[in-house]
């Protein structure tokens, strides 16, 4: 647990370092964290709480306030599935029931080989390609049951 | 001449196979030994035609769409070099219905430049307003601002050039420019649009906007979902500030001026502007109480101007084109043009700049073309997820501020999201509600338990128990939300709501109670 605690704290300082001279650094060092990591591991809050001069409870509030910040790693592959209006006129709802299928995952889970974790969405701004999805940052237009298996194909592979 | 051949990088074509597309044209063009390059432009904003790939022949652009990693080699076969014709032949782009009917002004190099080269910025008009500014004194380019009647493009409406102007005269020993670039609204991505494909004018408009009130820091709030965007813009700062447009000294004048780009971490309501300069600032995103008004106490307590994308975007070409020409085009109260995005449901969705005034249904119906289903359209949600449901029967609405809040509605963001007639009402409150419940900031009580309260009527309403009552309850608590919350996100979630339950009622009467006989 020692060591574990030390590699966080050897991983996050030199981000800390690069934004604490900043205005407004803990968002840029959250994201610099999970980014390099994956997630937020618990054990850094107290890191970034002692170098930005902010209690531990501010920093977890701020943490667990946003969406995008996990708390344990995610899957090899992230599908991000957008689950706004646009993409619901489009047979999103369906799309995301076969995915979830396809997956054995339900919403803000990882697969139990680790392979990928589905996390809704609200919009990635392709509402005139809809249903649309992100899987490891890159964009998906026009999601048919074919698109769904090719996906879950690949994050299996 | 060395051919150039035009392949999008925008998320939209990208979303469609455009990387694949620019890798299979880059390997043909090095198999057949064309001499040409391939220029990563934005999209045009036809998003039923992308990916779009446009020839720059010595007639003009022609365009191919969409096209697919495995048209390419027969597209090079028909002679797509020298603009031969192709069953996915568009001919020129600017004679295709959909944009020759657009008024382009704030996306009027969008889709057609290179998004990063400077010197194509410049070759298309780029820098003209920043220029015409540095000339002006900031209360002329303040004045040049407020005669274009340009009203805030984030949603809300408000004069551009009021909110500079009490900026420019509040004192502090810091001022900033912040841009709302958290577009969450579903149904839009004209910032995404304009970020990817000309974010150059939007340099150039923060620019103009820290001249005129001596804000001298720009921040860009970019929501973490647009990664591309984010990519392009760092790019366009970078080659900005190496051209001396960013700096000490703003193309060689008296004013200093810098921005960056600072990203954010999934909450829509950090879209609400006093909620982002507390996320800015490292906090949780809670709406403030206003006032102060950030243009007094904004971000870290100083003068702050916050404007959304395209308004920043659209004041270049005011400060090029002079405020009264802006003025010019649209009606009433609202001035100048809008990018209409036209989403969903719908078969020719994509980004019309358009002056306002045209209505709804000449919108939907003749420029988008009806459902991509072919299935009547039923619903039409203007605004975003805290916009009304609009039904046919207010297709001879005109896009404008003032005509859609007459009919209890909004334009928001200007995004529409179409349904066809498969669409469930009931759902869509259901999910206007649910949405709100996940996206509350928790800062003030209509909003936080009234959302999660409204999910669970609309379920009982579901289960038809007592539905009149249910009814009753959902809008009195409309009631209290909308007049009761801090910010839009409580105070609007009851347009959809209420709005599907005026116009569509049939969907909130179910069939006869299942449970009454069990």
């Amino acid at each position: 647990m020692q060591h574990a605690r030390t590699e966080i704290a050897s991983a996050v300082q030199p981000i800390i370092e690069r934004w604490k001279g900043e205005e407004g650094p803990l968002l840029p060092i959250l994201n610099g964290i999970q980014r390099e990591l994956g997630h937020v591991p618990r054990d850094s809050i107290p890191v970034i709480a002692e170098a930005l001069n902010l209690t531990r409870a501010e920093v977890y509030g701020v943490v667990s306030f946003y969406h995008d910040y996990r708390d344990k790693p995610a899957g090899r592959h992230v599908l991000k599935l957008c689950r706004a209006e646009a993409c619901q006129s489009m047979g999103g709802d369906a799309v995301a029931e076969k995915l979830q299928k396809l997956l054995g995952i339900a919403f803000h889970e990882t697969s139990v080989d680790g392979a990928v974790t589905l996390e809704p969405v609200y919009c990635l701004g392709l509402c005139a390609c809809a249903p649309s999805a992100m899987l490891d940052g890159e964009v998906i237009g026009r999601l048919d049951d074919a698109k769904a298996e090719e996906i879950a194909a690949e994050v299996r592979a | 001449m060395t051919l150039k051949i035009y392949i999008p990088r925008d998320s939209g074509a990208l979303a469609l196979g455009a990387e694949k597309v620019a890798r299979a044209v880059g390997a043909e063009i090095a198999g057949r030994d064309i001499d040409a390059t391939v220029v990563r432009n934005g999209s045009r904003g036809l998003y039923w035609l992308e990916p779009m790939v446009e020839v720059e022949t010595p007639a003009g652009r022609v365009a191919y769409g969409p096209v697919t990693a495995d048209d390419v080699a027969g597209l090079f076969d028909a002679g797509l070099a020298e603009g031969g014709d192709h069953a996915l032949c568009l001919g020129d782009p600017e004679a295709i219905p959909f944009l020759a009917k657009q008024t382009r002004l704030t996306f009027a190099r969008c889709g057609i430049t290179d998004p990063v080269s400077l010197a194509d910025y410049e070759a298309h008009g780029g820098l003209g307003g920043l220029r015409n500014a540095l000339a002006k004194t900031p209360l002329e380019i303040i004045e040049e601002v407020t005669e274009s009647g340009l009203r805030g493009r984030g949603g809300a409406g408000f004069p551009t050039g009021i909110k500079w102007k009490t900026v420019h005269d509040t004192a502090g020993p810091q001022k900033y420019i912040v841009c709302n670039a958290d577009e969450g609204d579903s149904g839009t991505f004209s910032d995404r649009m304009i970020m990817e494909g000309d974010p150059f004018v939007l340099v150039e408009g923060m620019t103009i906007a820290g001249v005129a009130t001596g804000a001298t820091k720009g921040y860009i709030y970019l929501r973490s979902e647009y990664p591309n965007a984010h990519r392009i813009l760092n790019e366009a700062i970078d080659a900005a500030r190496q051209a001396g447009i960013l700096g000490k000294s703003v193309l060689g004048s008296q004013y200093a001026f810098d921005m960056e780009v600072r990203v954010g971490a999934g909450a829509y309501v950090c879209g609400e502007e006093t909620a982002l300069l507390d996320s800015l600032e490292g906090k949780r995103g809670q709406v403030r109480a206003k006032p102060p008004l950030p243009a007094h106490e904004g971000l870290f307590g100083r003068p702050t101007v916050i404007n959304n994308v395209i308004s920043l975007a659209s004041v270049p070409i005011i400060l090029d084109k002079g405020g009264a020409y802006y003025r010019d085009f649209g009606m009433g109260r609202s001035r100048g043009t809008i990018p209409i995005q036209i989403t969903g449901n719908v078969k020719h969705g994509g980004l019309f700049e358009a002056a306002f005034g045209m209505t709804l249904g000449e919108i939907v119906d003749e420029i988008g073309g009806g459902t991509a289903t072919g299935r009547p359209v039923r619903a039409v949600q203007v605004g975003g997820p805290l916009g009304a449901y609009f039904p046919r029967d207010l297709f001879d609405t005109p896009f404008d501020y003032e005509a859609f809040a007459a009919k209890d509605g909004l334009i928001g963001h200007a995004g529409i999201v179409v349904f066809d007639d498969t669409v469930d009402m009931l759902k869509q409150a259901r999910f206007a509600m649910e949405f709100c419940a996940v996206e509350s900031c928790g800062k003030c009580t209509p909003c936080r338990v009234g959302s999660t309260r409204g999910v669970e009527v609309l379920d009982r309403l579901r289960k038809g128990v007592a539905p009149e009552a249910q009814i009753e309850i959902v809008t009195d608590l409309c009631n209290t939300m909308k007049f009761g919350s801090l910010c839009a996100l409580g105070g609007f979630t009851p347009y959809p709501v209420m709005s599907a339950l005026t116009h569509f009622p049939e969907d909130f009467r179910p069939a006869p109670v299942r449970e009454a006989a069990e």
